[in-house]
């Protein structure tokens, strides 16, 4: 019996230690990738690394996206016997934050692929830094549309935010095909994403018969929003959409009632309004204001448990829009590792940064709780679905947006 | 004549002054060409004003803080910005509490005067503590010492404020009697706006019958003169100066409460553009003057708020208001062509030789 079990023993060990020598030997790693190769070495953990803005008066949009990217990581547990690690640096809702924070991970050459950026003027800087260090990103806010153009786009970045192209058109439908608003008037704040937004709104309202009376803009730092809108008043619009980031929507939001001609008129923005921390720096204003959001009804199955692991991590309902496209960015990059990487008897990790790039743009069907991925050859991944929401509860307490009774805000598009 | 006024004129200052008129022509066209086409009415101009008065006596509290100090140390203190900001922001928890207490509503004037005086004591301590650690051990150092100390002081306590308070947005309550608005002489005004342009008033008032009418101004008025005569006649240099961080601090918390009742959001960057728009109009009604920083605060106000619709909407650019920052420094250098030392001239309240 002792015999039988030590022979047996003894074969394993021999067949072990043949493996143990033959295997480097035999095929060592060799990196063929145009880009470079990263090497996970036993015991060191597969780098992920965020771009988002988790500081300042738009941290929510960061913070909501890197919860996501937790959750994401949380549900994946290990990678192959490897811990999955995520770092990251603030990029400010600026290009010159983008630009440091990107200049910071590109330094970094344990890191995997970078999810971010939060603001679309952050990946306009961004972006090429990360290509020239390799590096794939994939956003889940960006959404400006000039991102993704042919002829803008810049190799390896990459979106599961929807393209505006698309938010703007169905904001445009809804204000002027469901509610029959004639004249609208637009505000933006000078940034790539608020900017290109308000251009697609106008185009769609005036390609459906609607009239834009005043495209006006501000500064994301102004406080004083009363003349710009006292300008838009002698235009007499029904409607003001201002696609703006949190503090300067706000201004806007509690200034536009106090200016005469504009008592009655409706106000609608998009996803940045989509948050709690808008509901705290606008006041009571905010009770009656629209804005267009990813239609988180229509989001998939997974989406539930999504948040009930939401709910029992960080004891809130999700802060702003985009948590579910950074869990589903994070399992884009999970999906697409799993699919390049080689591994070693000892554990060694070895992929291609090219290879991954490929993978991650091959990205085909990807059953995410946003929907089923498909990426476009220039990254968008989006499997667009907005809806208009309307806040029906100032008090930043009510803030609700997934309950089943008392949601705030309201979806009251179809 | 003209022979000696050209004759006197340097090359460089040919080219200012030809700058100088091409500003005026493009200010007058744009203006005649916005007021022909008749887009904004009457009531919408006065609007405009009345908007552009409440931004300036903001703007004109904070620049007094500034010229006080450049009166009496010739230095820049730019750690200012961030002593508007710590006194609303620290007032605001207590403006919340008084709020969801009940009080608020109750008792408004009492309770506003309340959070006015938290905000204003807590920037003039705020101000005060930079004096004597920041500056004052500098004293005696070359002027550009104690200004780029200044720069971090203001990076200091802004990001101390960010570590106390977080760097969310928060917004004051809003007040039921400060709603609404009452025509004055056939102008619509603000409640809100009526109360800032009045408690800004007041406040200026005072600093200035300060100034001129007590025995501290009057000593003040003396340090900013000559340091070493006013000390040689008794004077307490450093408690003057001590004296005028303090009212600087003080103003610049009143400030920030006005700020808040117009506004309603705080947060820990509120302070850097007011601030630098207020250094604007300190030096746009000539630095170191006590009413010039008034006429050049609500110069400034004004001017931000009717210049995009006067001058720029007339020349056809589309989209004006993203404009306003550049208009107000445009109409500085415009200032400064004209009138190198402001609008008023320098000096803290000098007799005129």
């Amino acid at each position: 019996m002792l015999e039988r079990r030590l022979s047996r023993l003894l074969v394993l060990g021999c067949f072990g230690a043949l493996l143990a020598a033959c295997a480097p030997a035999a095929k060592p790693y060799e990196c063929t990738d145009a880009i470079g190769c990263v090497t996970i070495a036993p015991g060191a953990p597969v780098h992920l690394a965020y771009a988002l803005v988790v500081a300042g008066p738009d941290a929510v949009l960061g913070e909501d996206s890197k919860r996501g990217i937790e959750i994401a990581i949380d549900d994946k547990g290990t990678f192959r016997g490897h811990k999955i690690e995520l770092t990251g640096e603030d990029t400010g809702c600026n290009a010159e934050g983008g630009q440091a924070a990107a200049q910071k991970l590109a330094a970094d050459k344990t890191i995997v692929a970078v999810i971010g950026t939060s603001c679309s003027s952050e990946a306009r800087v961004a972006a090429p830094v990360l290509r020239d260090a390799g590096f794939t990103m994939v956003s889940p806010s960006n959404t400006a549309p000039d991102l993704t153009k042919p002829e803008k786009h810049v190799a390896g970045y990459m979106r599961t935010a929807h393209n505006d192209e698309l938010q703007g058109a169905v904001a445009a439908a809804f204000a002027y095909t469901t509610k029959g608003i004639k004249k609208a008037a637009t505000i933006h704040d000078g940034s790539i994403y608020s900017q290109s937004l308000a251009e697609v709104f106008e185009k769609r309202f005036k390609e459906l018969g609607g009239e834009i009376v005043a495209g006006e803009a501000v500064q994301p730092t102004d406080t004083d929003m009363r003349p710009v809108l006292t300008n838009i008043a002698a235009g007499k619009p029904e409607l003001i959409y201002y696609p703006c980031f949190t503090s300067a929507a706000a201004f806007i939001t509690s200034q536009a009632k106090e200016v005469p001609g504009l008592e009655s008129v409706q106000l609608m923005g998009a996803d940045p309004m989509y948050s709690v921390d808008y509901l705290k720096a606008a006041g009571e204003a905010a009770k009656g204001v629209w804005n267009s959001s990813p239609d988180f009804s229509a989001f998939a199955g997974g989406y539930k448990d999504f948040l009930d692991k939401h709910q029992k991590k960080y004891g809130e309902a999700p802060l702003s829009a985009f948590h579910a496209h950074g869990y589903d960015a994070a399992n884009i990059v999970f999906a697409a590792l799993e699919k390049v990487v080689t591994a070693d008897a000892d554990g060694t990790l070895h992929f291609g940064r090219q290879a991954l790039r490929d993978a991650m743009f091959a990205t085909k069907d990807f059953k995410g709780i946003t929907g089923n991925l498909t990426c476009s050859a220039t990254g968008d991944c989006s499997d667009t679905k907005i809806a208009v929401y309307e806040i029906v509860n100032a008090d930043p307490a009510s803030w609700n947006p997934t309950g089943t009774t008392n949601t705030n805000p309201l979806k009251i598009s179809q | 004549m003209l022979n000696k006024l050209f004759g006197r004129m340097t090359l460089a200052d040919a080219a200012m002054y030809t700058v100088g008129l091409a500003l005026t022509g493009a200010i007058v066209a744009g203006s005649v060409a916005t007021l022909s086409s008749g887009k904004y009415t009457l009531a919408q101009w006065q609007d405009l004003l009345i908007f552009g008065l409440a931004q300036g006596s903001i703007y004109a509290l904070i620049a007094l803080g500034y010229t006080l100090v450049y009166g009496v140390l010739r230095m820049i203190n730019f750690a200012h910005s961030e002593v508007f900001m710590s006194g609303p922001y620290t007032a605001y928890f207590f403006a919340r509490y008084l709020f969801n207490i009940g009080f608020l509503e109750a008792q408004p004037v009492a309770g506003l005067l309340i959070v006015s005086a938290i905000s204003m004591f807590t920037s003039m301590a705020i101000a005060l503590t930079v004096e004597r650690i920041a500056y004052r051990p500098l004293r005696k150092a070359p002027r550009l010492v104690p200004l780029i100390t200044a720069i971090g002081a203001s990076f200091f306590l802004q990001y101390t404020f960010r570590g106390l308070y977080g760097s969310g947005i928060d917004r004051y309550p809003e007040l039921a009697i400060l709603k609404g608005s009452f025509t004055v002489l056939g102008v619509r005004v603000l409640t809100t706006q009526a109360l800032v342009i009045v408690a800004a008033a007041l406040a200026m008032g005072l600093l200035y019958a300060f100034v001129m009418l007590s025995k501290t101004g009057k000593a003040m008025r003396a340090v900013s003169e000559d340091k070493e005569t006013a000390q040689l006649m008794g004077i307490d240099v450093d408690r003057i100066i001590t004296t005028t961080f303090a009212l600087g601090g003080a103003l610049a918390g009143a400030a920030g409460v006005l700020y808040a009742i117009i506004f309603g959001q705080v947060q820990f960057y509120m302070g850097f553009v007011p601030g630098i728009k207020a250094f604007t109009s300190a030096v746009l009604g000539g630095i170191g003057n006590v009413p010039g920083a008034m006429v050049g605060g609500l110069f400034l106000g004004v001017f931000e708020s009717v210049g995009p619709s006067l001058f720029l909407d007339g020349l056809g650019i589309p989209a004006p208001n993203q404009l306003k920052d550049a208009i107000a420094f445009t109409m500085l250098v415009f200032v400064l062509i004209f009138r190198p030392s402001g609008i008023l001239g320098e000096r803290l309240a000098t007799k005129k030789a």
